[in-house]
């Protein structure tokens, strides 16, 4: 389905996800973030960049992971993003919902 | 059904045993609530009382005997050593998943927001003290404690 956020036209799945990253950018990055009440500091930006790159390295995304990244402790990683963090970031920075149970 | 259309807010997990796939099982659910933005709470009770105790948390074991799932002839479970060899086995299978050790786990739950707390009733039997248990406990609770905590629309509670 297709939606328009931020004056652009971009295709999101049925969870509001987007379909394809390269539709990505940081005006849309930080409209999602207001529909899921968070404004966005320098520290969620680093946050965003990691999923990125993890991302655009086909490596799955954990909580685990999060933590050991360096970038973000989980305690902190909850509090940047308090409901459901890893969906919600990854929801932010453009890239598939995470599949992982853990 | 009425409220917030049955969706669920919290999730209280009772722990009640301590082979380390039910002990998974519970952690893997608190930490998947708190992945959804579920609230959740454990509590740790009977057996379950090994998963935090700090001096025990590091070596459970798969249940050999008595798990028909084992494919193993319940004698055969029984051997010494067993026991080690399909807990080492399935702890290799589980790191290939990125699951964490026991302790780490409890760690990540922490980190998370999971409250976790000890059951009066079974740290008196088996005579344990708060000091014997995992550091980052929130505290020990009767069950009418437990379920004081649990109040609130959409909780639902789970026995493991």
């Amino acid at each position: 389905m297709e939606k328009t956020i931020a004056q652009k036209t971009i295709s999101v799945n049925e969870e509001g996800y987007l379909t394809n990253f390269k539709e990505w950018n940081k005006e849309i990055a930080e409209e999602i973030a207001k529909e899921n009440n968070i404004s966005l500091t320098p520290k969620h930006w680093q946050v965003i960049d990691y999923i990125q790159d993890e991302f655009k390295k086909e490596s799955p995304l954990s909580i685990r992971k999060i933590g050991k990244s360096g970038v973000v402790d989980i305690k902190a990683f909850y509090e940047l993003f308090p409901v459901g963090p890893l969906k919600t970031a990854t929801k932010i920075a453009g890239v598939p919902k995470p599949a992982s149970c853990i | 059904m009425s409220e917030y259309n049955g969706e669920i807010r919290k999730m209280m997990i009772i722990l009640s045993k301590a082979s380390i796939e039910n002990v998974y099982a519970a952690f893997v659910l608190a930490n998947g609530a708190r992945m959804e933005g579920i609230e959740a709470e454990m509590f740790f009770t009977f057996f379950g009382l090994e998963a935090v105790h700090n001096k025990k948390l590091d070596h459970l074991h798969v249940a050999t005997v008595g798990n028909p799932a084992m494919h193993m002839p319940t004698m055969l479970g029984g051997l010494p050593g067993m026991e080690a060899f399909a807990t080492s086995m399935m702890k290799k299978e589980m790191e290939k998943l990125d699951m964490p050790e026991v302790r780490e786990f409890l760690e990540i739950l922490k980190a998370s927001g999971v409250k976790l707390w000890a059951c009066k009733l079974a740290m008196e039997m088996f005579h344990y003290e708060k000091d014997d248990m995992f550091p980052e406990l929130d505290g020990v609770l009767t069950v009418g404690d437990f379920y004081k905590q649990a109040s609130g629309i959409g909780t639902h509670m789970l026995f493991i």
